[in-house]
């Protein structure tokens, strides 16, 4: 559908001189007919949420924007120290550190994390026999408690010639390899790890999203003499565009506050090749001063909701082109 | 559901249940009997049942000797981002216990409670080692938390992997080269790290700053008026992370982990995978309690020490919650006088606890230092000993020697931060062969200048 400037066709046809003032709609339909036409029951069923809600998201982002202005000690009463607190993270040395990791870290994610659910939902969809079979086997990393997958996975990256991993490289004559022990290999191990904990969930989503796709698409392709990479370029991409865009965005926005796998695989390390943004923020809240730092945590995260804010709104902007286009 | 009024009521039931949740954690300090009630921080969370068996005990008998006080054992374990939650969120212990490094932040912060005038009371305040005492004090001189133990930095070591590697395990290394040497045997023979080095959490930090002062340097300098000098680039810190270096890049004796901590080394090394490590004299307990250690592979003795160096030394206090009220301290000093203090002062009460412990299973007799003067300490000694059974001989190269070597406190200013900022040198020489530690040095150095100004 093109959107245009041109009125609709009901109201164009009214002649201009009998069309009656415009005017807001709910003040002249009073009260009493809003309360009759169930505005009140709306009012009240939103009223749980509305104040879940405010407790619980909005309240304590309102709270981080006050405190990222202040400093405590969570006793006394907190001090204003206006923008000192920005001032103070974005001196930090180890910030830019820490950008340029999470970007690594969601570049890597990109590659990897991006495209292998996308294949694999394809390949499983022309499966014929024993579907469920597979959707539950992919599935199946997702429920496994994040820390715990965490913790086997360390098992199998273990060093040495004894690590899971490094046993199985041994039978094809590669030599053990340092994986999270050193600065070059550790991030592309988590993303690696991160990519089987995520991956089932976007296979679910994409093969949903392909059942969607007209069978005629892939018969008329199929008369044209398409094999299955022509039909999976020309046909199952197209069709999931929309799907695919969203699944993109969120995986930038999950990437950009990637924090468990580091925290949890190496801390940070080695030699700070693994610090992200929400591990910093992490470490200026807790790790270094007791708690002396709230003030900087946040306002680092107040500056990294502020930039995923942008690029959220850039994303719909240039979605929103591309669709009209 | 389409009347209003099925809506409204629908609407305020569920406004009620979430009002119900948010308001849930009223609590009061005292019992429906009037006692005052004490949670007291007990054990870390995975303690076996023989640790809560003694402590009901203890607790029973505190309970008959102050029948107005309601004692809880409260599952606790010291890290700073679970005191910052708990502070928040009002939930801490009202004793607990921190160590001496984070002590100094939080009294900065003011978020201990002062107890200068209930340690005057007790009348035991000269008692204290002063450079101990030194360490919950402000600068005014106000005590802020009773010093209950103290350790100096000590080698353990694996027994039975000095036997397999040929090694005597009654003669343990007494230079770095030593240690080196031995380091090498355990690998060779036996494939386990010979020797490692924790380098996470700010624990990488804080055994390079063991080692350099082990090794005649300091990582910082007091200026005296509450400045303070950063020194990182020294002779003896580079020595070590040469030291380190070597071990792992020319004589393969690190093993293949170069991310542990405080909890992980200790694991590996109670699961017979480390010949050897630093950390404080005190961990036995943890290692056999928490960890499941063999107490028959359990051998310790002094870091080596040369160029002068003394012995980092380091320990907690019993600290009481900052939120408490005036009735909840007076309960939680007469705790802490009871609990941690009268054991090491008082025959009876030392007796007591030492049979307590015992009876249930639990350590007694770890090699720790003087919190009050050696001489009371000593005397102690002789009261527990015949319910001591920790292998005593097996940590005679430790306390044989450890009064000969200087005791040196903790750096001071921004103590957590700046061994947060040695943790990546650590971990620069275990795993990368090309480390520039000179260059490594000097940046840290910087670096923690910049920290010690900011103050």
């Amino acid at each position: 559908m093109t959107m245009t400037d041109e009125a609709p066709p009901d109201e164009a046809a009214v002649p201009e001189e009998a069309s009656p003032p415009r005017a807001p709609r709910t003040p002249r339909r009073g009260i009493r007919s809003w309360i009759r036409g169930g505005g009140l029951s709306t009012l009240v069923f939103l009223l749980p949420m509305l104040f879940v809600f405010g407790v619980f998201s909005w309240s304590p982002i309102v709270q981080s924007v006050i405190m990222s202005l202040q400093v405590t000690n969570l006793l006394d009463p907190p001090e204003w120290v206006g923008l000192d607190n920005y001032v103070a993270v974005l001196n930090d040395p180890l910030l830019g550190k820490a950008v340029l990791n999470t970007l690594y870290f969601a570049a890597l994610a990109l590659l990897f994390g991006f495209p292998l659910p996308l294949f694999m939902a394809v390949l499983m969809s022309e499966v014929r026999r024993g579907k469920g079979f597979y959707s539950a086997l992919a599935y199946l990393p997702v429920v496994v408690p994040p820390v715990v997958a965490v913790l086997l996975w360390k098992f199998f990256y273990a060093g040495g010639e004894n690590g899971v991993f490094n046993t199985v490289l041994g039978w094809v004559g590669i030599p053990p390899q340092p994986w999270l022990q050193d600065a070059a290999t550790a991030m592309p191990s988590l993303v690696i790890e991160a990519t089987w904990a995520a991956a089932g969930g976007a296979i679910i989503i994409y093969l949903a999203a392909l059942l969607g796709v007209p069978p005629e698409l892939y018969d008329a392709a199929e008369v044209d003499g398409a094999g299955i990479w022509k039909k999976v370029w020309h046909v199952t991409l197209p069709q999931l565009r929309g799907i695919l865009f969203i699944m993109l965005i969120l995986q930038v926005i999950a990437t950009a506050q990637v924090f468990l796998e580091p925290y949890l695989f190496t801390g940070g390390g080695p030699n700070n090749a693994t610090i992200t943004v929400l591990l910093l923020i992490y470490k200026y809240a807790f790790q270094n001063s007791l708690g002396g730092d709230y003030g900087e945590a946040t306002a680092l995260s107040v500056m990294l909701a502020v930039v995923l804010a942008l690029f959220s709104w850039l994303y719909f902007k240039l979605t929103d082109r591309w669709s009209t286009s | 559901m389409k009347s209003p009024a099925k809506a409204a009521i629908a609407g305020f039931a569920a406004l009620a249940v979430v009002g119900a949740l948010a308001g849930c954690s009223a609590d009061s300090a005292s019992s429906a009997d009037g006692r005052v009630e004490l949670r007291v921080a007990t054990f870390p969370p995975g303690a076996d049942a023989a640790a809560y068996e003694a402590f009901e005990s203890q607790e029973a008998q505190f309970e008959e000797e102050h029948p107005d006080i309601d004692v809880i054992g409260v599952e606790y374990e010291w890290e700073g981002p679970t005191f910052a939650a708990q502070l928040a969120g009002g939930s801490l212990p009202d004793v607990f216990t921190v160590p001496f490094t984070d002590s100094k932040t939080l009294l900065e912060n003011g978020q201990l409670t002062d107890v200068t005038a209930e340690v005057e009371e007790l009348g035991y305040t000269d008692a204290f080692n002063p450079i101990i005492l030194a360490e919950v004090q402000d600068a005014d001189g106000n005590i802020y938390g009773f010093p209950r133990q103290a350790y100096a930095m000590g080698l353990h070591y694996n027994r039975a992997l000095f036997e397999a590697a040929g090694l005597d395990p009654d003669s343990p290394p007494t230079t770095w080269d030593e240690v080196r040497e031995a380091a090498k045997a355990i690998s060779d023979a036996t494939g386990k790290a010979g020797f490692m080095e924790m380098s996470t959490n700010n624990t990488g930090g804080w055994q390079l700053t063991a080692a350099t002062v082990a090794r005649g340097g300091s990582t910082q300098e007091e200026n005296g008026d509450g400045t303070y000098t950063s020194t990182i680039a020294n002779e003896a810190t580079k020595a070590q992370l040469q030291f380190l270096h070597d071990l792992r890049w020319e004589d393969d004796s690190l093993g293949d982990n170069y991310l542990l901590d405080w909890g992980s080394i200790n694991q590996e090394f109670a699961a017979g995978n480390i010949g050897m490590y630093s950390s404080g004299s005190d961990v036995y307990t943890a290692l056999v309690r928490d960890f499941g250690l063999s107490p028959d592979d359990y051998g310790l003795t002094v870091l080596p020490t040369e160029n002068g160096g003394g012995t980092l030394g380091g320990g907690d206090i019993a600290v009481v919650s900052p939120t408490v009220d005036d009735a909840t301290k007076a309960a939680a000093v007469q705790w802490i006088d009871w609990y941690y203090m009268q054991k090491l002062l008082d025959e009876d009460a030392a007796v007591l606890d030492a049979k307590t412990l015992a009876d249930s299973g639990q350590a007694v007799g770890t090699p720790v230092l003087p919190v009050l003067d050696r001489e009371t300490y000593e005397q102690s000694l002789t009261w527990i000993a015949p319910y001591v059974n920790v292998p005593l001989d097996q940590m005679a190269p430790f306390t044989e020697h450890i009064f000969e070597q200087t005791p040196v406190g903790e750096p001071k200013g921004s103590t957590q931060e700046i061994y947060a900022l040695l943790d990546p040198l650590v971990q620069a020489v275990l795993t990368d062969e090309n480390a520039d530690i000179d260059a490594l040095v000097e940046q840290a150095d910087v670096d923690a200048q910049a920290i010690l100004d900011q103050g």
